[in-house]
């Protein structure tokens, strides 16, 4: 367990063991990786037929009756609407459990088991909601003669029940990141502003939010890409049209061309992009601040 | 960010109850009536989309309904329903043999992630030297979890089909003669794909718990003459407690309420209560969906008290 001196031999055999875990981690969407590249004439399986971009192009052209672009658009869109929440509400949120309040320990353990109630109880519960409140314009509707409310359809969709459905999800995360960024955080430093005359919103907006500015990027990538890949909770609670992960759930048992690897090619790097552009984000952040502290004159 | 995702599962820290100094008292007060504003989105966040559910869910499980339209009058009959042919003895009803598979997934995929995710984390949390390593190691396990979990799913099918590359590579080996069915779309394939998504739920906790203990422990262990395997079974493992049960409940209510994994890998062929649920919603009988999902909780519920119970019973002993 030493820092020094040779290693022992069980080190080679966990090494092994942690290399057989990341090959099986990470080899199969490899595989779909290179598949997608397959020739015309090729299959689902290997060998590889060729190299082409051709199912990317087929991809491109749409599949068949489902408008998958429609269906990206959504997600891409829904999944940066719960970034922005997330990271807000997660903040503020955070910054009240720090100065505690009256019920903190019921909000904490509700956050808690909106992780762990399975998410086909959630995604039911909240679609029960949004028809019942359907049916309740409706009867409303009809007692009334409103005209406005009897064309009523629903009120389940992309920015209101899926919505609600992924927030259930991510602000959990968020929240228990928040604790973990706000055990460590020294107060001095609000103690210091405050002292120095800066308001409330001046220290948290020119204090706070710099230093914990690493952690909310954190907070932002769990926002958008458990969002990006959230079917569960969707399932039951988004109305008629469907976002990515759900027609993807969908196109399983249906396609059975290349073109589905070439959407998880696309998928996944969609997903890799936002997971490094919010690594090169935090990355900035340290060298910046590297900076400042060598250079204290500036 | 390592560290934050590491130190995800710490609790709040209690804060500490403000000084009662006269002058500070007005500050107090406006400091405290501001955590109520910045704390109220988070609250109805979960009150509109997890707890108004939650009890409509309860409520409508107690309602009648016919092929059109669900009736607000006060019946057992769902949960009869559940649980119909339950008691009569002989065959196990739909109801337990559903549990009793899901079971199975919970169990096989709860030792298995626990094998893996311990012996990774303690791969990265006590023989890796730098931390930077770490960082980069413990990142390379959690990247896949921000990626598409059906995307991961069909990722296996390349694999694991009947002309897929473990099949070649048999027959190439000429271990086998006929491709091996059944590697797709079984109880095989399904544990498989549990292993794949959800090891990175023990990996955390355990990583975290880990990083945790004092490393003096583990050489005042060395001192006084303990192998490496009794370091590891009485100071390691029972300081990991904590770690480990927050991994386990994470995994087994991941599987308990699973319909995707065992709906996409079983081809859609084997049951689960999540898929009895999606289809009995797809068909309109809410209240017949609810009823289960009310069962399905409390099984959860169950499943996670008896988890916490042994750990604490543990630490009396």
């Amino acid at each position: 367990m030493s820092r020094d001196g040779p290693r022992p031999f069980s080190f080679y055999v966990l090494a092994a063991f942690f290399g057989l875990f990341v090959l099986f981690l990470y080899g199969p969407t490899l595989t779909i990786l290179v598949l997608s590249f397959q020739g015309p004439q090729g299959g689902l399986t290997f060998p590889m037929n060729g190299v082409s971009t051709y199912w990317f192009s087929r991809l491109w052209a749409g599949l068949g009756v489902v408008d998958i672009w429609a269906a990206f658009r959504r997600s891409f869109a829904l999944g940066l609407v719960v970034m922005a929440l997330t990271v807000t509400i997660a903040l503020f949120a955070g910054l009240a459990f720090r100065k505690g309040f009256l019920g903190q320990t019921p909000l904490f353990y509700t956050a808690v088991a909106s992780l762990i109630v399975p998410s086909i109880v959630v995604s039911l519960g909240i679609g029960l909601e949004f028809r019942l409140i359907d049916e309740g314009i409706k009867a409303f509707a009809a007692w009334t003669g409103w005209g406005f409310l009897q064309d009523h359809g629903t009120v389940m969709g992309l920015f209101t029940s899926a919505l609600g459905a992924h927030l259930t999800w991510t602000l959990p995360f968020g929240l228990l990141i928040m604790f973990a960024v706000f055990n460590r955080f020294n107060p001095a430093y609000e103690e210091a502003a405050r002292d120095l005359g800066a308001t409330g919103p001046q220290s948290l907006r020119h204090v706070v939010v710099p230093i914990i500015l690493p952690s909310l990027v954190g907070v932002a990538l769990f926002g958008f890409t458990l969002s990006w890949d959230e079917l569960a909770r969707t399932s039951q609670a988004i109305g008629g049209r469907n976002t990515l992960p759900l027609e993807l759930q969908g196109l399983t048992t249906t396609v059975t061309t290349p073109e589905i690897y070439a959407l998880g090619t696309v998928t996944t790097g969609v997903s890799l992009l936002v997971i490094g552009l919010a690594f090169g984000t935090f990355l900035l952040i340290q060298r910046r601040r590297a900076r400042r502290v060598t250079l204290p004159g500036t | 960010m390592s560290t934050a995702a590491a130190s995800a599962h710490a609790l709040p820290e209690a804060a500490p109850a403000a000084p009662a100094l006269p002058g500070l008292a007005t500050e107090t007060r406006r400091q405290r009536r501001l955590a109520y504003w910045q704390a109220m989105p988070l609250g109805l966040v979960f009150l509109a989309f997890f707890l108004v559910p939650l009890a409509l869910t309860v409520i409508v499980s107690f309602w009648e309904y016919n092929e059109y339209e669900i009736i607000p009058a006060f019946t057992l009959q769902n949960y009869v329903d559940v649980f119909e042919g339950c008691l009569s003895g002989g065959d196990l009803c739909t109801t337990f043999r559903t549990y009793l598979s899901t079971l199975k997934f919970c169990l096989l995929g709860w030792a298995a992630t626990l094998t893996i995710g311990f012996t990774v984390a303690y791969f990265v949390a006590f023989h890796v030297r730098s931390t930077a390593m770490q960082t980069v190691l413990f990142l390379i396990c959690t990247i896949p979890f921000w990626t598409s979990n059906v995307i991961r799913m069909i990722a296996w099918i390349p694999l694991l089909g009947r002309n897929g590359l473990v099949n070649d590579t048999l027959m190439g080996l000429g271990l086998i003669r006929t491709p091996v069915e059944g590697l797709l779309y079984s109880d095989f394939s399904v544990v498989l794909a549990i292993i794949h998504l959800n090891t990175v739920f023990m990996i955390v906790p355990i990583f975290n718990s880990m990083m945790r203990i004092d490393r003096a422990l583990i050489e005042a262990a060395t001192d006084a003459g303990a192998t490496p395997w009794q370091t590891l079974w009485n100071v390691i493992v029972p300081l990991c407690k904590p770690g480990i049960a927050i991994g386990s409940i994470f995994v087994l209510t991941l599987i308990m309420g699973d319909f995707v994994t065992v709906g996409v890998m079983g081809g859609q062929q084997i049951a689960s209560v999540g898929k009895v649920i999606q289809v009995q919603m797809s068909y309109l009988q809410f209240p017949a969906a609810a009823a289960n999902a009310v069962v399905l909780l409390g099984a959860v519920m169950v499943l996670i008290a008896a988890l916490t119970r042994l750990i604490d019973l543990r630490r009396e002993l």
